[in-house]
């Protein structure tokens, strides 16, 4: 790295602080809304000093929920979320690597063609087929259903290709050496290749668990049902009340404990995640 | 322990495109036997072959009485060297070694005694719970020696395995795995195209060219006798000098030789001398350049094209450049004319195409 000296230090160091507090002012101020009394909030008077209600709030806001607009606890919201983006998560890493698998090792008819196929949907996300999914899972009668919630999301073209270009760089070698020592395919794939992805999983986890914490759209489409509610939902819903006061504190407590767990992820993952995106171990 | 039989082997790829055109080589029992030819020749191919990582369009491959053709690679009981080790990079050492073992069922108490036991030999005990990247190049090619011989498989296939090693080490490991291979008295088949290694290391060599065996024989009796001009000019280094002559040119040099028309002489045979020994031939040079590398002298020489319409004397040859060698001692000054001449017996004859060898 360059020494940069006197002036230009202080200006670079300058801009990249005036760039953390754009970005963490918000955050503060959801902490601090999360802490102080609703009607101070209400009136305009929200002091940028961390208030005395702090466990009142999160405790109603995790065990009762608001008492006007949605009633639910967020704990069990956030429970349905971390179902959804585990199983959104977990399911593309498991049905990627195995379609990569078998796309890369494997000479079957039309092959390339289903490569292909794979590779299109990249260009079909869920919200333009929206309409189709929703018909598919409502007639399967996984609407209000935590496989209602993750299956349509797990197909991944993403992600299998990712899995594809890591196993086309994995040397040839590796395989025949495998089948000298009899072991056949699944234990290839078992005892060589799998462990040879971990990097590339982890990362993989990292981004996709954020993906399926993230989802707002395709949750509140297929849900109905209080308690089936994702946090992305009921932070939205929250907001709108009809005859009475939305509760600040409560819903900026939602919005604090909603980041938590993709903090969690990134924090726990950061090595394997950073070592996943920039080498490939062989 | 197991002999090696191929008969009329061939590999015809999809395309079209025929890597092995039948090829026909026997290896008994213990030998060690050497695939050696220019890159593209098809010796890879015909290792790959025979261990079950290619197959086989037409022919047998026969290992200890048993044709293979159709048996997977796993359950021809061969082992094989890759060229670039193809370690497991997230198992240990002992991992490495043992997976082989483990695969098929044995006991973990074997397992250990065969891997310790090959660490020893292999003086990789210090270093078995090491991962495959904190090993040198050496001692990587080591582990894939001890993962193929903890197997005690009836063969060995090894598929260059010294090319991705520095010079210094590939001499060392060489005599590692030609004693090795004599301890355990177990057939090999090795593929190189460093025709050094080759004559080394086999008992019995296989030139390769274009798909094809050129000639297969002991080591010493290719090289005194060798069947075509590409091997001629394939083994040995520096290599034959090879001129082509019309038949009457060379009778009327040398007498009785057939219809040769490509006369060989290898660079040590020639002496610098003034006299022309009977039968023999002789070579006024202009020295072009000389390479002194100790021991001997390697002498470039040319004959102009003029010099050659003045002075064409009986046993004298047509021009063309030749390599001489000489003692380490001698060096002409580059420039000056000198003459080299090579006794009878010394001389290689073939046909006009090179493919046959004329012995008259």
């Amino acid at each position: 790295m360059v020494e940069e000296e006197g002036i230009r230090r202080y200006i670079a160091h300058g801009i990249l602080w005036i760039g953390i507090a754009i970005v963490a002012f918000p955050v503060y101020i959801a902490i601090i809304a999360s802490t102080q009394d609703n009607a101070l909030i209400a009136n305009g008077q929200m002091s940028l000093l961390p208030g005395g209600h702090f466990f009142e709030v999160y405790y109603q806001t995790i065990f009762v929920g608001t008492s006007g607009s949605t009633r639910e606890p967020v704990g069990n919201m956030m429970l349905n979320s971390l179902v959804m983006a585990l199983a959104i998560a977990i399911g593309k890493i498991a049905i990627s690597i195995i379609s990569a698998y078998a796309i890369v090792y494997f000479r079957f008819p039309f092959r390339m063609p289903i490569f292909w196929i794979i590779f299109i949907t990249l260009m079909l996300p869920v919200e333009v087929r929206i309409y189709p999914t929703y018909k598919i899972v409502a007639d399967l009668h996984m609407l209000d259903s935590y496989a209602g919630l993750a299956l349509p999301l797990i197909a991944s073209a993403t992600a299998t290709l990712l899995f594809r270009q890591f196993f086309m760089t994995v040397p040839d070698e590796l395989l025949e050496a495998s089948r000298i020592d009899g072991a056949g395919p699944l234990r290839f794939f078992w005892d060589t290749l799998l462990p040879l992805s971990r990097t590339n999983m982890a990362a993989l986890f990292v981004i996709l668990f954020i993906l399926g914490w993230n989802q707002y759209l395709w949750p509140l489409l297929i849900t109905t049902r209080d308690d089936m509610q994702t946090i992305q939902v009921g932070i939205r819903k929250m907001i709108t009340t009809t005859d009475a006061l939305t509760e600040w504190p409560i819903v900026m407590a939602t919005a604090v404990l909603a980041m938590l767990p993709p903090v969690f992820v990134v924090v726990a993952m950061q090595k394997l995640f950073v070592r996943g995106l920039v080498e490939t171990e062989k | 322990m197991a002999n090696v039989t191929l008969r009329n082997v061939r590999k015809t790829y999809p395309g079209g495109f025929e890597a092995i055109k039948g090829v026909n080589v026997d290896v008994a029992d213990g030998q060690f036997c050497v695939l050696v030819g220019p890159s593209g020749c098809g010796k890879s191919t015909l290792l790959r072959m025979v261990a079950g990582l290619e197959t086989v369009t037409g022919g047998e491959i026969d290992i200890g009485g048993r044709i293979v053709n159709q048996v997977e690679p796993a359950d021809r009981d061969i082992a094989m060297v890759f060229q670039n080790y193809a370690l497991y990079p997230h198992m240990s050492v002992f991992n490495n070694m043992a997976y082989g073992l483990r695969n098929r069922g044995m006991k973990e108490a074997e397992v250990k005694t065969r891997v310790d036991e090959a660490a020893r030999v292999l003086e990789l005990t210090p270093m078995l719970e090491r991962k495959p990247r904190q090993l040198s190049g050496g001692q990587r090619q080591r582990v894939a020696m001890g993962r193929a011989i903890v197997r005690q498989p009836k063969v060995f296939l090894f598929d260059e395995p010294l090319s991705n090693l520095d010079a210094k080490l590939r001499i060392a490991m060489r005599v590692e795995i030609r004693k090795l291979q004599r301890r355990l008295n177990t057939t090999s088949i090795y593929v190189t195209h460093d025709q050094l290694e080759a004559m080394t290391l086999a008992d019995i060599l296989v030139v390769m060219n274009g798909g094809q065996v050129e000639q297969v024989g002991n080591p010493l009796a290719i090289y005194e006798k060798p069947a075509t001009t590409f091997v001629a000019s394939f083994i040995g280094a520096p290599p034959m000098n090879l001129m082509s002559m019309r038949a009457d040119e060379i009778k009327s040099q040398i007498g009785n030789s057939g219809d040769a028309g490509i006369l060989g002489i290898r660079p040590e045979d020639f002496v610098i001398t003034d006299q022309t020994p009977v039968g023999g031939v002789a070579l006024p040079l202009t020295v072009e350049a000389i390479e002194r590398v100790g021991a001997e002298t390697f002498v470039y020489g040319s004959r102009a094209q003029d010099e050659q319409r003045v002075a064409a004397t009986p046993g004298e040859l047509p021009p063309g450049e030749v390599i001489v060698r000489i003692p380490g001692s001698e060096a002409p000054p580059i420039g000056q004319k000198i003459r080299v001449a090579a006794l009878r017996q010394k001389l290689h004859l073939f046909s006009g195409d090179g493919r046959t060898r004329i012995e008259a």
